[in-house]
């Protein structure tokens, strides 16, 4: 093996990986904020709730430089949230992996809210009506009764915020910034290869996210006709 | 007696309830009236799932309060077996039997199925054991049986006469139909645009001509009575009461006493007793009271012995036959039904 193509092996794994884990954090925390705020937007009639989805939805439609823009004036050594984790950790939130955790979670929120919410509002009223008169408090009837009910909006929430996270640039590219092993992402990896000319890495990872992007959503896609046509 | 106190208001939009009453604490108490008068709302006031204003500002889950819906809303994402168990875990203080509830209702060989895969009648079945198993101070059911066709309903029925001998828990049943409530309560309220118009034993309420809810097809008494003969030949059963015998088609076992219900419009009123008829059930009856339905026909009532009948005749007939309280005539009953 050339030293070439072991670097090249070398700066494929590491920003995977880092990919990876930044997805799958972020997904998961997704789903443990997303779930809440989901069961809200399906259930309530309060005159917020158009304002709040709106919010919500917002990272669709917004252009990841102005989601990052902000982002990076919030997390900065003076932003407001920024400030407040140096003076906890010592450390800027800017250009770090928890940062860029942060900025994920903005970044995919209605990726985890839109399956999760829609999983919810097709849970009828009347069988949590049921389970309340049947004696299981309005916790105990969402975790028996309306989780079980929107297993596939948790999987689909699950995989489209893993997924999408796994493909984010521009953000990433604002508020984390390229430093191997903490913010240098595969996305941001792939841009460098071609910036410097060097495309057969650039195919190499590229593919690599085809490939899986493909698989995961197949995979998810099989589950949901499996269960729809039993 | 003892006694359930049912104390509700509430205001929702253009719809006032406002309900006060005590309920005996045993049997199956009826709710009748329109829709849209606020049955269901009453329910819900109940089992805690409307905010009303009432002493009792407990959440649902802990009012102890069994409720069974029009759709039988079984959890899709488990088997019949955990529907069941689900409110017997979370039973506080005794647990109800079981295994008793499960035969009661027949579901052994359904306890394995899923939810999904049960038929309409089948399901409120379930529904009904499943609000059993938690051993509730108090049922409601709202219209149960509405959601199912006639054959399903005559499945379903029996189950409850069943209810009724071996569990010993107040009910308080909701139904727009009068039939149904006449075979199934022993007590009865009348509701009307959020309040309770009448309210006492089915029989004494149902023997009243004066409340617009139980004119037209829904006027027609009901009688306590024991089947006393059976007879193969023309497949008849005979029927004592206060006041004599009457006769029902089709077989019912004897011995145990039961209620037959006559409707208004099924009964004809002669001066003399009609000779060559093909009406089997001919009463010698005293007139109680008239009440004017409208202005063609009107409701009278009938005094039987102990026992009331209504009729619904044309007040063109009331007048050529001279018709007035406290005279006797002849009451022709064309049809008749049993309560097994």
């Amino acid at each position: 093996m050339t030293d070439e193509t072991m670097e090249s092996g070398l700066s494929v794994i590491g920003p995977l990986w880092l990919s990876a884990q930044l997805a799958l954090i972020t997904a998961l925390l997704l789903i443990i904020i997303g779930a809440p705020l989901a069961w809200w937007l399906s259930r309530s009639s309060s005159r917020w709730k158009p304002a709040i989805q709106a919010i919500v939805t917002m990272p669709i439609v917004l252009p990841p430089t102005v989601l990052g823009f902000y982002l990076l004036i919030l997390l900065g050594p003076n932003g407001a949230l920024g400030s407040w984790w140096v003076e906890l950790t010592g450390s800027a939130l800017t250009f770090s992996f928890a940062g860029l955790v942060i900025a994920s979670c903005v970044y995919s929120l209605p990726f985890a809210v839109q399956p999760l919410q829609n999983a919810f509002e097709s849970v009828p009223s009347q069988s949590l009506e049921a389970a309340w008169t049947l004696g299981a408090s309005k916790i105990d009837a969402f975790f028996t009764v309306a989780v079980p009910l929107s297993i596939r909006g948790f999987v689909g929430a699950l995989v489209m915020s893993f997924a999408h996270t796994l493909g984010e640039f521009g953000v990433v590219l604002m508020v984390g910034g390229n430093i191997p092993g903490e913010t240098r992402v595969i996305s941001i990896a792939i841009y460098d290869q071609v910036e410097t000319l060097n495309y057969a890495a650039a195919h190499n990872m590229s593919m690599i996210l085809i490939v899986f992007a493909f698989a995961i959503l197949f995979a998810m896609y099989l589950i949901n006709h499996r269960s729809q046509s039993q | 007696m003892n006694e359930i106190e049912i104390k509700h208001r509430l205001q929702k939009g253009g719809f006032k309830l406002d309900v006060d009453i005590r309920i005996p604490a045993s049997g199956i108490t009826g709710v009748f009236g329109e829709s849209g008068c606020g049955k269901t709302t009453l329910l819900r006031c109940i089992a805690g799932l409307e905010d009303s204003s009432s002493d009792d500002r407990r959440p649902p889950h802990q009012r102890g309060i069994g409720m069974v819906f029009q759709e039988p809303s079984l959890f899709a994402h488990l088997s019949v077996r955990r529907n069941i168990e689900y409110g017997w875990r979370r039973s506080k203080g005794a647990q109800a039997d079981l295994q008793h509830i499960v035969d009661l209702f027949d579901l052994e060989a359904l306890l394995n199925r899923t939810a999904t895969s049960l038929s309409g009648g089948e399901a409120q079945r379930v529904a009904i054991a499943r609000a059993l198993c938690q051993a509730p101070r108090l049922i409601l059911m709202d219209e149960p049986l509405s959601s199912l066709d006639q054959r399903r309903r005559n499945e379903i029925l029996p189950y409850f006469d069943r209810l009724h001998e071996e569990v010993s828990l107040p009910v308080i049943y909701v139904s727009h139909d009068i039939e149904e409530i006449s075979r199934i309560c022993d007590h009865l309220l009348i509701m009307d645009d959020g309040h309770i118009v009448a309210a006492g034993a089915l029989q004494d309420v149902l023997a009243r001509i004066d409340l617009p809810q139980l004119s037209g097809r829904n006027a027609g008494a009901a009688i306590a009575a024991k089947p006393i003969r059976y007879d193969e030949k023309f497949d008849l059963t005979t029927f004592e009461f206060s006041g004599g015998e009457l006769c029902a088609p089709g077989r019912v076992e004897l011995g145990a006493g039961t209620r037959l219900r006559v409707n208004a419009s099924d009964i004809s009123l002669c001066r003399d007793l009609p000779k060559l008829t093909t009406i089997l059930n001919i009463l010698a009856a005293k007139i109680d009271a008239i009440e004017s339905e409208s202005d063609a026909i009107v409701l009278v009532r009938l005094k039987v012995a102990e026992d009331f009948l209504i009729a619904r005749i044309t007040k063109r007939s009331l007048n050529e036959l001279d018709l007035r309280v406290g005279e006797s005539v002849f009451a022709q009953i064309k049809s008749v039904t049993v309560r097994r």
